[in-house]
């Protein structure tokens, strides 16, 4: 197989039971070369050796970013029908297509680990699988669309960029096409929002309201702060992560005060430049809240599952149809060459 | 969920004169449904100009760990390169 290890557990039971025959199979030689190869900044690739909890991280990781660009389509996607003009709806629809791609560019590179799709859609329909807190928020109106293309793929963009060199190399390369996608997603919703505050007092309260609402989950979409941040140092050693979340967090803050203040929305009080570093001052965020969403406490937490659900379901005629479809044309393959 | 669909794997050739490079996969009930689903997937911004799906399962692959035995014996062919040889300068671009 080229990029995908799919054999069954059985399967890899069997081979290891038989053996393989080659003298390579010493873990601390194999693990030394592949720790050599990722202090060289060379990439992993598919079928490399691996040590099980590289590949187990990978394959968490992956697969809630895959989530969370799958579930991150819903808050947006519900306003496709209610989009102001034409323009704006042509707009979303392309934005939530290019989710649903990262989704899928996303689930691809995962399944190069051996874990199948069908397994990982499972853990995100059976709520054992994470996705990003920020998509359990509601979007209230028309603005908060705008709004989340600034902030919520505006903090996915600054957490994203590293991951282009991450060491392994299908995910580095998945990220890499995702990057160029969602630069427009962020500039197509700050430049909504100048336009919105070009119009009425009751528009720029709405700009005003939503970027209150959104800034601070958007903070908190760089994970828990790195005084008590579970994985970190052991992904920095692998290169899976490049940079800690309070520093992917402060580049946020600091690219994204200047376009507030640009946009004309006023930012929290405690947001002060620090004369002596340079970047903004932020304070501290509320942690109990995140963690509340992250146990599942969002408004939406348990609407978002459900729409995927009835998303698996309602497509089920399709893909029985398309199984018939290709079954049949098989057939007439088959007669058409006897 | 019913089990997955078989795996393809999708190349792209940006354009002719180019050859085509391998960009990711879908799953997809036969190699005509995975090739509709690649152009959706992987071409939404004029990415390529040509498509090609190969089952997965259909490619067999070099293994990593036996890459010293495969490609090994190259690195000591120095002769197969041009600047192997030494030429007078007198004699010019060769
Ligand atoms: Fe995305
Ligand atoms: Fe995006």
């Amino acid at each position: 197989m080229y990029t995908t290890d799919l054999r069954t557990a059985e399967e890899k039971a069997e081979e290891a039971r038989k053996g393989v025959p080659r003298s390579a199979l010493d873990t601390d030689a194999l693990e030394a070369e592949f720790q050599a190869r990722i202090d060289a900044d060379a990439y992993i690739e598919p079928k490399d050796y691996m040590p099980d909890g590289y590949r187990k991280t990978l394959v968490r990781q992956m697969s809630q970013h895959a989530h969370s660009e799958i579930v991150g389509m819903l808050p947006e996607g519900c306003w496709v029908g209610r989009a102001p003009t034409l323009k704006r709806k042509m707009i979303l629809i392309a934005k939530v297509q290019d989710e649903a791609g990262h989704g899928l560019y996303l689930y691809s590179a995962a399944e190069t680990l051996g874990t199948s799709r069908e397994e990982l859609v499972r853990q995100l329909l059976a709520g054992e699988a994470k996705y990003s807190t920020i998509f359990n928020y509601p979007t209230t109106n028309w603005s908060d669309v705008c709004t989340i293309g600034w902030l919520v793929d505006g903090a996915a963009i600054t957490n994203q960029i590293p991951l282009c060199r991450c060491s392994y190399g299908p995910y580095a390369r998945a990220m890499v096409k995702v990057c160029k996608e969602e630069s427009f997603h962020q500039r197509q919703g700050y430049e909504a929002l100048l336009q919105m505050m070009k119009g009425t007092e009751a528009q720029k309260r709405m700009v005003q309201d939503s970027f209150d609402r959104w800034f601070w989950p958007s903070l908190m979409m760089f994970g828990p702060p790195d005084s008590n941040s579970a994985h970190s140092s052991q992904n920095m050693k692998w290169k899976i992560k490049r940079f800690s979340n309070d520093e992917l967090r402060q580049r946020f803050v600091d690219a994204t005060i200047p376009q507030a203040e640009f946009l004309g929305v006023k930012v929290p009080d405690v947001i002060v430049k620090n004369a002596e570093t340079d970047h903004y001052d932020f304070g501290e965020l509320d942690w109990d809240e995140f963690m509340a969403v992250v146990k599942g406490g969002g408004i939406c937490a348990s609407n978002r599952i459900d729409a995927r659900k009835k998303a698996l379901e309602d497509g089920t005629w399709v893909r029985d149809a398309a199984s018939a479809y290709a079954e049949k044309q098989q057939v007439a393959t088959v007669a058409a060459a006897e | 969920m019913a089990d997955d669909w078989d795996l393809y794997e999708v190349f792209i050739r940006s354009k002719r004169g180019s050859s085509h490079k391998h960009v990711g996969s879908v799953h997809a009930v036969d190699s005509r449904l995975a090739l509709e689903s690649a152009r959706d997937l992987y071409t939404r911004r004029s990415e390529g100009e040509s498509l090609w799906v190969v089952a997965a399962k259909d490619i067999l692959a070099s293994d990593p760990l036996e890459g010293d035995a495969l490609f090994g014996p190259a690195a000591d062919k120095i002769y197969r390169h041009p600047t192997f040889y030494e030429i007078p300068d007198e004699v010019g671009k060769m």
